[in-house]
């Protein structure tokens, strides 16, 4: 039975603990609406692009000269799995639900006989894939001096992954990443990269009659101007996606870890409380029988 | 015909600019053109350069790098890699993107030695970029180290 002094320390040590939740989850909730009005923002600019894109696409897709980032370089050995996750913990099952799709996505693969490379973007997906597939990872791509995600991080990533793309280090690139759906529920996510996948424009735009483009200069200059581009909107996206979905991930865990600690507490003060009393009974029952004796 | 017709700016970070305009003029990868309404349907892409609207509450410009435009019956849309507002610009912003500019023909003209299409490609931004800064007052000179 542990002490009074003991139990009092544990409990102002729990609340403590309790403070220190409380805080994070006040300020990933600040972080999440500024992440969330960041993915907002760039939605114009994404969906547009894709729209873009599909036409582009189909138009041009299917001729044999098309690009290399849209046709691929008609294999599929070798696959590259880019792993983006958090620079920090403590946001629940963020990371680790990431790197597990992305495990799951890598067996699956090798089961197939294919050769698999991954490429991290943020601390916490290294660590977890480093112990079972270290050989496996190429390259790791810090992200803890950004504070801001910018387009021109994942730029940067993006002309990163072309350079390798150019020098035939792969011929499938996958982005692993979590979709953010509200602040419970984050999915994630695997979204093909390279060779490009959009989706052609639908049936009901084709049905409207759909409109025949000029090009300036041809198509296949666009083409070539903006698949590279349409990688970095993509791993942008992801970016945006991965900062909101960090967020709500951690605000929910700390919103959690706080109510465990207030548990906690009520949990021990009943025990103080008890124990007070049972030290003062012993002391009356003492003093009683003390008296009794005489 | 419509007087006037609706016009997006995006980049990846923003929407910088949306409303109706009765003509904007695009600085497309072959040369400026003018876009109004009921212009026949165009993807073009960008050259560096100034992207101004006409709306009806007058007249805005804005520095765009890159990206493209496309132009349909719907409106036209400008999706710029990077624009600000040509009252926004700073000479450190115009020294920046100057200087990636020039970045890029140093890397083209060492990685493409034997290949003049990319140099030339890259030329051709760094001198738009130039072209920019004299247009809008900014000294292309300072930007060099």
């Amino acid at each position: 039975m542990p002490s009074l002094k003991d139990l009092k320390t544990r409990i102002e040590s729990v609340k403590s603990t309790r403070k220190i939740t409380k805080a994070m989850q006040m300020v990933a909730a600040a972080k999440l609406r500024r992440a969330q009005d960041a993915a907002e923002m760039s939605r114009p600019y994404t969906e547009k692009f894709n729209a873009v894109m599909g036409k582009l696409a189909e138009s041009v897709g299917d001729a044999e000269n098309a690009p290399r980032l849209l046709a691929g370089t008609g294999s599929d050995q070798t696959h590259l799995l880019v792993v983006m996750t958090a620079e920090r913990g403590l946001c629940g099952g963020f990371n680790g639900n990431i790197a597990k799709l992305a495990k799951v996505r890598a067996d699956e693969l090798k089961g197939q006989g294919k050769t698999v490379k991954i490429l991290t973007v943020g601390k916490k997906g290294r660590d977890a894939l480093r112990r079972d597939y270290g050989d496996l990872l190429i390259d790791h791509i810090d992200m803890t001096e950004v504070k801001h995600v910018g387009y021109n991080d994942a730029k940067a990533i993006a002309e990163d992954l072309l350079a390798r793309f150019e020098d035939g280090q792969f011929d499938v690139a996958t982005i692993f990443f979590s979709r953010f759906e509200n602040v419970i529920t984050q999915v994630p996510t695997a979204q093909q990269v390279v060779p490009a996948s959009y989706e052609r424009a639908d049936d009901d735009a084709k049905a409207g009659g759909s409109t025949v483009y000029d090009y300036e200069p041809d198509e296949q200059a666009i083409l070539a101007d903006l698949l590279p581009r349409g990688v970095a909107t993509q791993i942008f996206s992801a970016l945006l996606e991965n900062g909101a979905s960090e967020q709500g991930a951690r605000m929910s865990a700390m919103d959690n870890a706080t109510r465990n600690a207030g548990e906690m507490i009520d949990k021990l003060t009943i025990q103080y409380n008890r124990t007070r009393q049972a030290v003062i009974t012993n002391e009356l029952i003492e003093i009683i029988s003390g008296a009794e004796a005489l | 015909m419509a007087d006037t017709v609706q016009f997006d700016l995006v980049s990846p970070e923003r929407r910088l600019a949306s409303g109706p305009v009765t003509q904007v003029l695009i600085p497309g990868a072959e040369g400026d053109m003018v876009a109004m309404p009921d212009h026949a349907p165009v993807i073009t892409s960008l050259r560096p350069g100034i992207l101004r609207m006409d709306g009806p509450d007058g007249s805005d410009e804005y520095v765009v790098t890159g990206g493209f435009a496309e132009i349909s019956a719907d409106g036209i849309t400008v999706l710029a890699e990077r624009s600000l507002h040509r009252g926004d610009v700073t000479q450190a912003h115009y020294d920046e993107m100057l200087g990636e500019a020039r970045e890029a023909y140093e890397k083209a003209q060492t990685v493409f030695e034997n290949e003049p299409g990319p140099v030339d490609d890259a030329a051709k931004v760094l001198a738009d970029m130039v072209a920019v800064g004299d247009h809008i007052n900014l000294d292309p000179a300072l930007g060099k180290d």
